[in-house]
């Protein structure tokens, strides 16, 4: 492994006339880790593809110094570069989902990276693919080499992908967003697989838009908005000594650092104040019992929800955590009454709401009750119907809450003056809007019909923090003001602990733990609860160090994909 | 409330758009769709002549100055004919198209939205209107019917039809597990809402270049039936029945079945490479 020291001075990215990243600066040592932090659009990505000259079509980088040991990273032909590429400088993709061919097993793609560079024979190669996938964590090599990325797991996909970008033991590794979309368990044994090639003696460059997650990693830290860095130091003094006000509201924007009840986002003052379970509220939704049961391809009959019993109370936030493939989005469904059940009931207002066999409620009996329950999404923009604008979209919401169409643009300048949007959107369309805006949009339409219910599945997982802070802000006002009652739905701890009054953890279908949300954050009972609280990654100011959890032997394999089968069962 | 939104804002919105270049090809494929459209609608823009006046001297007078593209065996202007003629073939073309749309919709409805039981149903029998020769079809038309004008629409929209229903039942079933089709019924519309107001115009949204298309190859087919002496009856001036009756003139007498053939093959030409170029403008914009 060769040990260089990577050097940035005066980096300027510029897409025709349009700066993107202005005046970086930055040495990274051999052996040191370096975060690179901001939010979408800050440049963050285009700085580490412009040093493995990657900026993308149109790019003009432009430095006073970018220089890799001796190598100078302005002056070389595609041809070097290609060299330079994997040998050098390892990189890590955001999305191991899209950066793997389907079509080829993980086993070729590591080979491919060891071909291209001529490293070795024939025997050798092969042997060195399973030694890296060995490095990296994944159980049982041999076997996995040969599957596709389809058959893998996020986490294990995630690690073939780090295995190929350090199949030729480059001294610098950079590393954009690799653990962003992934479990909190499967993240932190990520973290744990690059602290080891950091200890390996690799120089890591690691992008993010959490601060919480490189905390457990850097050294140090350039925090990026707009293209500039707002904030260059050590991780510790970044951390307990902020200078400048954007890291602070970073810091501020982490949920799981924040009781609930208080502010994420500056600004105004807190609406909401700090509650425990009100059992004097009349109960909404009621859930007994539910089960859900779909036949895999094998013909296998998997139970995706086994026995969830809920109760969702006037006012209150039920929180449901667990990771992907834990059954709660099919919860969600159940609740909404989009899937009928295989086992138990749901009762909505004391009405049946949904069942199956005897207790089988038509969709005709449910529609009178439709208007008192919605829904918001993880992804807003697929919920949203493309030929549509933000006024179309909420006028269709209107429309069910019977709402004549003379009336209706009032209420939709009303609706989204309470989701704190400007009125002159309601012309746009949604692929117009930020990401944040189009989540807006989504309780906008949520809010349309006054429900008492609103069901949140993942509505915060796709945002930035700091956007992210907002909306759950957002919600918390409107949950004050219309007194609404949220079923939310995340695999975040640190958000389902912000907007909790109970918590239900589920696991293969099943609760594994139900509780207040004090008592659980406080004395978790069950153990995998325990370990999913230990997976979070916290400011080290919270004290607590990251515990890499063991890999478990189901979170290998991808036992199935809940949102692929529900599809095949509408 | 104030309007108050901290939002990072996304990627610098991207203005720089491509100059907007209307290619050579497509703008002459768009000029010449134009005229043949005012030519259905107003042929005596175009020709002031009678397509139908016989005037046996002048029979067989190759194009010149008195007749642009010449005359046929009664001394009718071809040219007359040609742009008299646009009407009835676009009609054709497009009420064909019209015909096999309506039935792909159905049977597209039927297979995406209804049990397996159905749309196995549906998929043989476009599978049997597939392995069955369109022309066979066509004759089998006018062997009930008789041959017209209503009868080659038919056939012609019956022999399109299936590639249209596999199209419509797989975009169907795409567009039924959208997010928005679950965000509807969550907001609790009516299913028949929904098909209508969301789920068709969706699902048809990327079928509107194919129809484009496929005006122009309807307008090929009915030609081809009117050739044949199925379609419309001589001495109507339509393409296919022009080509038809200049046949046994083609040795002397070129220009009988040069200019409505010309005309066959520039509509469709026209047609496909319009067509191409919607999509290409189209697929800018969604997704």
């Amino acid at each position: 492994m060769s040990h260089k020291t990577l050097i940035v001075e005066g980096l300027s990215v510029e897409f025709a006339g349009q700066n993107v990243v202005r005046n970086l600066s930055f040495t990274l040592e051999p052996g040191k880790t370096l975060a690179l932090v901001g939010e979408s659009g800050s440049g963050k990505s285009v700085t580490a593809r412009s040093l493995i000259g990657l900026a993308g079509e149109g790019a003009q980088v432009r430095a006073r110094r970018l220089q890799y040991g001796d190598l100078d990273l302005l002056a070389l032909s595609d041809r070097q570069w290609r060299r330079v590429r994997g040998k050098d400088i390892g990189f890590v993709l955001q999305d191991a989902l899209v950066s793997l061919d389907p079509l080829r097993p993980v086993g070729k793609e590591i080979l491919e990276v060891l071909q291209t560079h001529g490293w070795g024979d024939r025997a050798s190669r092969a042997a060195r693919v399973l030694q890296l996938l060995e490095r990296v964590g994944v159980p049982e090599p041999a076997l996995r080499a040969r599957q596709r990325s389809g058959e893998l797991s996020g986490g294990l996909r995630q690690r073939a992908l780090i295995a190929s970008a350090l199949a030729l033991d480059p001294g610098l590794v950079i590393a954009d967003e690799p653990t962003t979309a992934l479990d909190a368990t499967v993240q932190a044994q990520i973290l744990g697989v690059l602290q080891a090639i950091k200890a390996q003696g690799s120089s890591l460059l690691i992008i993010s838009h959490d601060l919480a997650v490189v905390a457990q990693l850097a050294d140090e830290v350039l925090v990026l908005q707009h293209g500039e860095v707002v904030e260059q130091g050590s991780m510790h003094q970044v951390l307990t000594a902020p200078r400048h006000p954007y890291t602070r509201s970073l810091l501020d924007a982490v949920p799981a650092e924040h009781e609930r009840g208080t502010r994420l986002s500056p600004g105004q003052p807190a609406a909401t104040l700090a509650r425990a379970p009100r059992l004097d509220q009349p109960v909404l939704l009621h859930a007994r019992g539910l089960g859900k049961r779909y036949v895999g391809p094998d013909q296998q009959v998997r139970q995706v929800v086994d026995g969830v019993d809920f109760e969702l109370r006037a006012g209150q936030t039920l929180g449901i955590v667990g990771e992907s493939g834990s059954g709660k989005t099919t919860v969600a469904r159940m609740a909404l009454g989009l899937l009928e059940t295989d086992d138990g009931q749901v009762r909505f207002l004391d009405q049946p709401w949904n069942g199956s066999a005897d207790a089988r409620v038509a969709e005709i009996q449910r529609r009178a009750l439709r208007r008192d329950i919605s829904v918001i999404y993880q992804d807003p923009l697929s919920s949203f119907d493309p030929r549509w604008s933000v006024g179309q979209i909420l006028a269709d919401a209107l429309d069910v809450a019977g709402i004549a169409v003379p009336d209706q643009a009032p209420r939709i300048r009303h609706l989204l003056q309470q989701v704190r949007l400007p009125a002159e959107l309601a012309t746009r369309r949604p692929l117009q809007l930020s990401g944040g805006q189009r989540q807006r949009v989504a309780i906008a339409r949520a809010i349309a019909s006054n429900p008492k219910v609103i069901v949140c599945d993942e509505p915060v997982s796709a945002l930035d923090v700091s956007v992210q802070a907002q909306v759950l802000d957002l919600l918390a006002d409107l949950q004050a003001e219309l007194g609404l009652a949220y079923l939310f739905i995340s695999h975040d701890l640190g958000v389902i602990r912000h907007v909790s009054d109970e918590v239900l953890v589920m696991r293969h279908g099943q609760v594994v733990e139900h509780a207040p949300v004090e008592q659980l954050f406080e004395s978790p009972q069950h153990p995998y609860t325990q370990r999913l609280l230990g997976a979070v990654p916290r400011l080290p100011s919270a004290g607590v160090a990251l515990q890499v959890p063991p890999l478990e032997p189901e979170n290998a394999v991808l036992l199935f994909d809940e949102s692929r089968l529900w599809k095949i069962a509408i | 409330m104030s309007d108050l939104i901290l939002e990072s804002p996304a990627l610098p919105l991207r203005t720089q758009r491509r100059p907007r270049r209307i290619r050579l090809g497509a703008s002459l494929a768009i000029g010449f769709l134009t005229l043949v459209i005012v030519a259905a609608l107003a042929p005596q823009l175009f020709a002031h002549g009678d397509p139908l006046a016989i005037v046996p001297r002048d029979a067989f007078h190759p194009p010149g100055w008195a007749h642009w593209f010449g005359t046929d065996q009664s001394g009718r202007d071809i040219y007359s004919r040609v742009i008299h003629g646009a009407r009835l073939s676009l009609f054709v073309g497009l009420a064909a198209t019209a015909l096999a749309m309506s039935i792909a919709i159905v049977l597209g409805l039927l297979g995406g939205l209804g049990g397996l039981r159905t749309d196995r149903g549906v998929g043989w029998l476009l599978e049997i209107l597939f392995a069955f020769p369109s022309l066979v079809l066509a004759l089998l038309f006018v062997a009930i019917f008789g041959s017209g004008i209503g009868p080659l629409i038919i056939a012609t929209g019956l022999g399109a039809a299936p590639g249209y229903a596999r199209m419509v039942r797989g975009q169907v079933l795409a567009v039924r597990n959208a997010g928005y089709i679950e965000a509807a019924r969550a907001l609790g519309h009516p299913t028949r809402r929904i098909i209508w107001r969301q789920l068709l115009p969706n699902a048809m949204r990327p079928l509107i270049v194919t129809l484009t298309m496929g005006v122009g190859q309807a307008i090929v087919w009915a030609s081809a039936l009117s050739f044949l002496g199925l379609g419309a009856r001589p001495p109507t001036p339509e393409w296919g029945t022009m080509l038809s009756m200049g046949r046994d003139f083609i040795a002397n007498a070129w220009w009988l079945t040069f200019f409505p053939g010309l005309f066959i093959v520039l509509t469709t030409l026209s047609t496909t490479v319009a067509g191409r170029y919607l999509q290409q403008r189209l697929e800018g914009r969604l997704t």
